[in-house]
């Protein structure tokens, strides 16, 4: 084994890049030693004719995805910028005019834009904390059970993750729905008659509950993966000493997997901010039920406004770009879910 | 352990572009060489299909008629159209058209143009409220294919207790009265969707307003009429049949399935609906759901007046056929509309799929009379039908509509002024919708 890979306490990281700088496994490193020189130089380290062959055919195989990416997600994306300086109408394309930053003031000046901003920071909020406690829980379940049960009860976990989000928002539309729901029947607290989608919070709650219970299965894989990567020594070292179950979460489990927990909490924050299929299925955005992707989706596909629609669209990618840099930045989560050292 | 390494020696990148053979295109045809028109339709219970076989069966070889299916609501359909139409899309050569899209797409220039010997031959008969809708800037631009419009549905029992003449028209304060006195419902469309538009639409036309003023206008000069005695009285209604509880507890989610399903109920006394009701009480009867004697109990009037003394403008629907702009043979293609909408086909789609004609000699089968008892109260209703605005940017209007107008929160007093306010922002491009 090459010096310069630290050995790794418990888990199966080996051949993996634990300095966490976003190397590829192929590691074209020089000798430990002169790195390190060459690190606390402030320098990047001199590259030797093999290190810098294999980078340049690294270049070559990545460049055709690269390019792909570049039609599939960059070009729209830059077509929607460009589309989105504009007025302009599908069945009125005669009447296509330039009118430059235009959209954004009427969107941001707009009371529906913000409302749709915090009915989707609100649903963000609560079902990814919901998710969060709920996630864990069923994680550590997961991770606790023993070895022949727990492949079943990870298959029955993952079911509600396995359905299509369509096929779940409907589930849930009809057993809330007065004409052929079930649930009001069930909940003593609720009349007969209680029209859940009818009000802003009642249908808030279903779609929260329905996306709760879809994509909580999703949070708890990713806990599970980061539980794994806890030590054992660690929690055998802390049992030892005498801490309670409390003491070992609080003080070496939940540290140890703060990569993970910061992870899955990135993840269905961006998921969340996108939330389109509930609202379509269930309520259409109304009741003030509206979020952003659905208020993109109307203005572009439902009203024809490209121009208004692709700002919009703008704006929501912003934000996602803006929610992905805090994260990776302030609260320093490694994509590539490996500990510091 | 020493493992062979079987590494590729080379990463091949197939740029397998798909190149479409785009140039030269020519009209698609059958194996014998008959041109093929599509016809895009809206879902319906196959009588579309069955329309088209007999055409293709009847034109001996001059065309054969292909059906695409559209999406299941109006919505859905008019974006697939839009987005073929504003790509020059040729294989369009007869949709099958919701009738307040029909000013956008004209406007749009999704429309072949219709030769007037068509224009004279297709509104030959064609009941008044059939031909308005039909019509955009004072010409026929699509062919009136299928009619339907909004009856007054109610339990004769009821209307009996209430002691109400329904062989005399009603108002809706007279229903809203009924439905209190005897502790029944008056099924509504209350949801924020299109059928919100159609309630409020013919609640204002039927007292002499409208809308719009000038619905033909460009956008920023669109003058909202909402916000007028006629518009605070059609608040008035919806705000009487929140307050008196007589909407149901589905009220402000009601679409016209909900409205039907209460009126179905043992809650049942009056609803405002669609002449499809008829139909699904007879298959709730043929699978045991419904009582034979409460469909024996249905009786149908006109829509109700919201002024005594003035005749209501009642709800228009259906669906009208369009021309596509972009066609290989527009004659071809005018000539099988003409064939789908003959007096004939459309005796045999009212027969068989309940959907009543545009044309008033359709209605003179006899034999409609058994199964479709309220023919002459549609036909009636069909000819005072009133189109909702008829103006290229309905869609804004509608929407703004829906999104203003609320049983719960129906207000005489800011409902018609916001709503206006709303509308007119919109179309301005001050303000989202």
């Amino acid at each position: 084994m090459s010096a310069t890979r630290p050995t790794t306490s418990g888990s199966s990281r080996a051949g993996a890049d634990a300095t966490g700088d976003g190397r590829d496994a192929v590691d074209p490193r020089p000798s430990g030693e002169q790195e390190r020189r060459a690190r606390r130089a402030g320098g990047k380290p001199p590259l030797t004719d093999r290190a810098r062959g294999e980078r340049n055919l690294g270049l070559l195989l990545v460049a055709p995805a690269f390019l792909v990416m570049i039609g599939v997600v960059a070009y729209p994306m830059l077509l929607a910028a460009y589309d989105s300086l504009f007025s302009y109408r599908l069945t009125a394309p005669d009447q296509r005019s330039f009118v430059g930053l235009q959209n954004y003031i009427t969107i941001l000046s707009d009371p529906l834009w913000w409302r749709a901003f915090a009915t989707t920071g609100y649903i963000t909020v609560i079902t990814v904390a919901v998710e969060l406690v709920l996630g864990f829980a069923l994680a550590m379940v997961m991770h606790k059970a023993i070895t022949t049960l727990r492949p079943v009860l990870r298959t029955a976990i993952l079911i509600p993750y396995a359905i299509i989000t369509v096929v779940s928002a409907f589930a849930w539309f009809y057993a809330f729905d007065l004409n052929s729901g079930f649930v009001n029947q069930w909940l003593p607290f609720v009349g007969d008659d209680f029209n859940w989608f009818a009000e802003r919070s009642s249908s808030l709650v279903v779609i929260m509950l329905s996306e709760i219970w879809k994509t909580t299965p999703f949070i708890s894989l990713l806990l599970l993966a980061g539980l794994a990567q806890v030590p054992e020594d660690l929690q055998e070292a802390a049992r030892v000493d005498g801490a309670t179950f409390w003491e070992r979460l609080r003080k070496v489990t939940l540290p140890n997997m703060k990569a993970a927990i910061m992870v899955a909490l990135l993840f269905r924050t961006l998921d969340a901010v996108r939330i389109f299929d509930n609202v379509f299925i269930m309520t259409a955005g109304t009741n003030g039920t509206e979020t952003l992707a659905f208020l993109a989706y109307r203005q572009t596909i439902q009203r024809q406004e490209v121009g208004l629609g692709s700002a919009i669209s703008v704006l929501l990618f912003l934000l996602v770009v803006l929610i992905a840099v805090l994260f990776v930045k302030v609260f320093k989560v490694d994509l590539s879910r490996q500990r510091g050292e | 352990m020493r493992r062979t390494a079987a590494v590729p020696a080379a990463v091949v990148v197939a740029g397998a572009l798909l190149v479409s053979c785009g140039s030269g295109e020519s009209q698609e045809v059958t194996a014998d060489g008959t041109p093929v028109l599509n016809w895009y339709i809206n879902p319906d219970s196959g009588g579309q299909q069955e329309i088209a076989r007999r055409c293709t069966e009847a034109n001996q070889g001059r065309f054969a008629l292909n059906v695409q299916i559209l999406p299941n609501n109006p919505q859905g359909q008019r974006e697939q159209l839009v987005r073929r139409l504003v790509a020059g899309d040729s294989s369009v050569d007869i949709m099958s058209l919701d009738p307040p899209f029909i000013p956008e797409f004209s406007e749009a220039g999704f429309f072949a143009p219709m030769p007037p010997e068509v224009q004279e031959a297709v509104s030959e008969g064609v009941l008044d409220g059939a031909l308005a809708g039909a019509t955009y800037a004072d010409e026929l631009v699509t062919v009136p294919f299928w009619a339907n419009t909004q009856l007054l549905w109610y339990r004769q029992s009821v209307a009996e207790e209430a002691g109400l003449d329904m062989s005399e028209p009603v108002t809706w304060d007279q229903v809203i009265d009924a439905a209190e006195a005897t502790g029944t419902t008056v099924g509504v469309q209350g949801r924020a969707a299109e059928s919100m538009t159609v309630w409020v639409n013919a609640l204002v036309v039927s007292q002499g307003g409208d809308v719009l003023a000038n619905p033909e206008a460009p956008a920023d000069e669109i003058q909202v009429d909402l916000d007028s005695p006629e518009g605070q009285q059609a608040a008035a209604i919806m705000q009487r049949i929140a307050d008196a509880g007589v909407g149901g507890p589905q009220l402000s989610t009601a679409d016209e399935d909900a409205s039907a399903a209460l009126f179905e109920s043992d809650s049942g006394g009056f609803m405002v609906n669609w002449p499809y009701v008829w139909a699904r009480g007879q298959t709730l009867v043929e699978q045991g759901s419904l009582d034979q004697s409460v469909l024996d109990d249905y009786g149908w009037t006109l829509y109700p007046r919201v002024d005594a003394e003035t005749e209501p403008a009642t709800p228009y629907g259906g669906i009208n056929l369009g021309i596509g702009a972009f066609t290989d043979d527009p004659d071809l293609a005018y000539e099988a509309a003409q064939c789908i909408a003959s007096v004939e086909n459309q005796t045999y789609y009212f027969a068989s799929n309940g959907n009543p004609p545009s044309n008033a000699a359709a209605f003179d089968d006899e034999s409609l009379l058994e199964d479709y008892p309220m023919a002459p109260t549609i036909q009636e209703s069909t000819q005072l039908a009133a189109p909702r605005p008829q103006t290229p940017f309905y869609d804004v209007v509608s929407t703004g509509i829906q999104r203003t107008w609320r049983p719960e929160t129906a207000d005489p007093g800011s409902t018609p002024a916001v709503s206006t306010e709303l509308i007119t922002e919109v179309l301005r491009g001050e303000a989202l919708l």
